[in-house]
């Protein structure tokens, strides 16, 4: 059906649950009045607004940012702010909570076991030189071709759309999942990091990328374009050639030191006194 | 305890070695009548002369041998990965990978003991 | 803090196999565990009929015949397509696995390719060249013979 015959109302067929009045979900279906440009998660919030006040997701930012509204929609995790109910092109919308996760309530699941998996992935800079990481007293140098190999990676958002897609997620609880992975890759990669071996305790066994396949499905349902697949792949390259002693450890990002033997050039004034002191 | 960069590598190595070794079988099993390889006497694959001119090769007795141990630490390997994401118990999954093992191996000494039975009994013959 | 009672809500098994609306790699995936599994079933039950020969020829003519007729020769032919198929994908599988042709880190400004776009024409590659050889694997089985 083309956005230009959808129907004026549309039906949301929503997968209700509230866990202390009752043991399974059921499905309630609810009226929307539609218009041109309405996202599904503004269809939400006219459910809770007229018809039922009961619904319960999450939602902040409504604009594809925050990675709150992950939800599963017509069969496909994606973001609720970000779906045009004329992108779906249905007369009727199936909202359920993301797959792979426990439901708290209605739209509402549990990322906790994907955010202790990320947890568990150090996903952050380790470095070793720890007196300046106590004290930094300048910048790390990152070319941008450097920056380039991590960058697409921290985009982000924790949605959680790519492990409700991963096949391994929907019976695996050890496996990390697309976006912990990911988020190891981004650092891995990060010439500022030298944390490799660190997360290889982890990255070596169960929890590491051995149980993707490459169904691919975390690539294509990723709303920022993350590209989790790729992600995991290039990570076992790296992880592989590590153990038949192939990988190019790569350089070290170094203190930004500004060179001492330079002169100012005339005519360019000099900065002005800060304004702020430690 | 072998870690799962190791296995997996291992994993993937064994099956490009399937993919010559198996390639080669099937080929000489199945695309006889395109390519009738090593099937010296004609007729089917299965036949038994057919069968005792490749048993008396040097060369296929050790392919068979490398074959069945490539493919059974392939196939093993890949059922382990799949009865571990149905998330078993930890106890349960030492339990499993010992049973896997033993299956391997007893199945790698059967197929060697065979192949290397029909080896030196059709060079008798 | 509240206690949070949760529902259980992973897909289990049909993740596998179906569950959503999913793309074709993820279908492969699924072709690609059940071809595994068929053939694994196969082999180990293969072993040991073929090691018959080990004890002449007799023995080995009672085990071929044994397992002759047309429910094995069909149930030959879908190992043979299992294994074509199998080994198709798995090369496709290998070389993406270690990072070939996946593409590149890329700045994703839409419309930006994944490396699911990446794949694509292996994907088809695989699944042509895996058709041609149960077309001709069934000239084989069930033509020539």
């Amino acid at each position: 059906m083309s956005e230009n015959q959808l129907p004026e109302t549309i039906i949301f067929r929503i997968r209700r649950l509230a866990p202390r009045r009752a043991e399974e979900p059921t499905w309630g279906e609810y009226p929307v009045a539609y218009s041109l440009g309405m996202t599904v998660l503004d269809g939400l919030w006219q459910i809770k607004e007229r018809v039922d006040s009961t619904l319960a997701w999450r939602a902040s930012c409504r604009m594809g940012i925050c990675g709150s509204c992950g939800m599963f929609i017509n069969g496909q995790p994606r973001l609720g702010c970000n779906t045009q109910i004329a992108e779906l092109g249905t007369s009727v919308v199936t909202v359920a909570p993301l797959p792979n996760f426990p439901i708290i309530r209605d739209l509402v699941p549990d990322l906790r076991p994907m955010f202790d998996h990320h947890t568990a992935l150090s996903p952050y800079i380790i470095r070793h030189d720890t007196e300046e990481m106590e004290r930094p007293t300048g910048e790390f140098y990152q070319s941008t071709e450097e920056m380039e190999q991590y960058l697409q990676f921290s985009y982000c958002i924790k949605c959680a759309c790519c492990a409700a897609a991963c096949p391994t997620c929907a019976t695996d609880s050890q496996y990390s999942g697309p976006m912990a992975l990911t988020q190891a890759h981004r650092y891995n990669t990060d010439t500022r990091d030298d944390g490799f071996e660190d997360r290889q305790e982890v990255l070596n066994g169960e929890a590491g990328p051995w149980r993707c396949h490459f169904a691919g499905e975390c690539s294509r349902v990723c709303p920022k374009g993350v590209d989790p697949g790729k992600a995991i792949q290039l990570m076992k390259r790296q992880l592989v050639a590590d153990y038949v002693g192939l990988r190019k450890k790569k350089p070290l990002a170094q203190l930004n030191v500004k060179p001492k033997d330079i002169e100012r050039r005339e005519g360019i004034p000099e900065a002005p006194e800060p304004t702020v002191t430690s | 305890m072998i870690r799962d960069q190791k296995l997996w590598t291992w994993h993937i190595a064994a099956g490009i070695l399937i993919l010559c070794l198996l390639g080669l079988h099937m080929a000489i099993m199945h695309l006889d009548a395109l390519l009738g390889l090593f099937n010296p006497f004609g007729g089917h694959p299965i036949d038994w002369q057919n069968v005792a001119a490749r048993s008396q090769s040097l060369f296929f007795l050790a392919s068979y041998v490398l074959l069945l141990g490539a493919a059974l630490f392939h196939g093993l390997y890949g059922l382990r990965n799949i009865l571990f994401e149905l998330d078993p118990a930890a106890p349960l999954k030492k339990s499993i990978s010992w049973v896997l093992i033993l299956i391997g191996l007893g199945l790698f000494v059967v197929g060697s003991w065979a192949a290397w039975m029909s080896f030196q009994n059709t060079l008798v013959a | 803090m509240l206690e949070i009672r949760e529902h259980p809500n992973r897909l289990g098994i049909r993740g596998w196999l179906v569950g959503g609306r999913w793309g074709l790699d993820r279908y492969l995936y699924s072709l690609h565990r059940v071809t595994g599994l068929g053939l694994l079933a196969y082999f180990l039950i293969h072993i040991l009929v073929t090691s018959s020969r080990a004890l002449g020829q007799g023995a080995w003519e009672q085990s071929m015949n044994r397992v002759s007729g047309p429910i094995f020769a069909v149930g030959e032919y879908l190992v043979f397509v299992a294994f074509a198929f199998h080994a198709i994908n798995g090369i496709r599988l290998a070389l993406a696995e270690l990072g070939f042709g996946v593409g590149k880190p890329i700045e994703p400004i839409y419309p930006y390719k994944t490396a699911v776009h990446a794949q694509r024409p292996w994907v088809v590659t695989v699944l042509v060249v895996a058709g041609a050889l149960a077309f001709i694997g069934a000239l084989d089985f069930f033509v020539w013979h």
